[in-house]
């Protein structure tokens, strides 16, 4: 049982064309992380409070 | 055996992919961010510098300013020549992402009271990242459409995230009646860390029609 595993062998091709399909993938999700998901997550960090208040 | 074998394998999996987000997430929040929120800077100071030397442009008076509008630029010489961030009004995460951010309700630049605004130390751009190294004397440009506004620093102190009368017209003195234009400015203290607060005083020393510009000396930074 793998995930990763089972992933690379659902993806269609030879290798070289196996790698480039993961690499998008790989991109893809940074950049999901990146624009919304992270951006959710960063104001209930602990360093990101600089104003005064109740 | 097998089936052990296969969950601790996708266990194993699931922990490093859990490993590699967190580490994206250092990555986004030391290093992104600030990319981002650099370039939305020096865009929005751009746009407003041009507004300023072009009269018949739409500009939003301090007064009318609503939350997330820009109205002025801060320069602190201290933190460079180049240094110069937008001033938006208001202080949600949002806004602080963007720049720095005025305390609504608080004085106008320039006004009687105590005009309050708040930077990120770390991440987002950290505007107020040297916040720390000013000293007494120290320059705080305030860069209206009509105004040169030039705020002397008094002094500083470190605080507790809720002492909120920092932001008093005379700070920590509720009682009082203001007579002077003060500027406070916080910040979060230690960095990266959120059990304190980091607060700079600064008086009002001379401001300057637009048109006219500030002297050359203002720009000088002591030792």
């Amino acid at each position: 049982m793998s995930f990763y595993g089972l992933l690379w062998r659902l993806l269609p091709g030879p290798r070289a064309l196996k790698v480039v399909q993961a690499a998008i993938l790989l991109l893809a999700v940074v950049a999901v992380l990146f624009t919304w998901v992270f951006p959710l997550v960063a104001p209930y960090m602990p360093f990101n409070d600089t104003t005064v208040g109740e | 055996m097998r089936i052990v074998r296969g969950v601790a394998g996708l266990l194993g999996e699931a922990l490093v992919t859990l490993g590699v987000v967190l580490l994206l997430f250092v990555g986004w929040q030391l290093w992104w961010t600030d990319v981002v929120s650099d370039a939305d800077s020096a865009q929005v100071v751009a746009t407003m510098q041009q507004e300023f030397d072009d009269p018949s442009s739409a500009w939003v008076h301090p007064d009318k300013a609503m939350p997330g509008d820009a109205f002025a630029i801060v320069r602190i010489p201290r933190f460079g020549e180049k240094f110069a961030r937008p001033l938006y009004e208001g202080t949600t995460s949002d806004v602080l992402a963007r720049g720095i951010g005025h305390y609504t309700g608080t004085a106008l630049p320039g006004e009687v009271g105590n005009f309050a605004m708040a930077g990120h130390r770390t991440t987002y751009g950290k505007p107020f990242n040297r916040i720390a190294e000013l000293r007494k004397g120290d320059v705080v440009l305030v860069e209206t459409r009509d105004t040169w506004f030039v705020y002397r620093v008094s002094g500083h102190q470190i605080v507790p995230p809720t002492q909120v009368s920092v932001l008093l017209p005379v700070p920590d003195e509720p009682d009082a009646e203001p007579g002077t234009a003060v500027l406070t400015m916080t910040s979060c203290h230690p960095e990266f860390s959120a059990r304190e607060r980091f607060v700079v005083h600064a008086e009002l020393d001379a401001s300057y029609p637009h048109a006219q510009g500030v002297p050359a000396d203002v720009w000088e930074v002591a030792g």
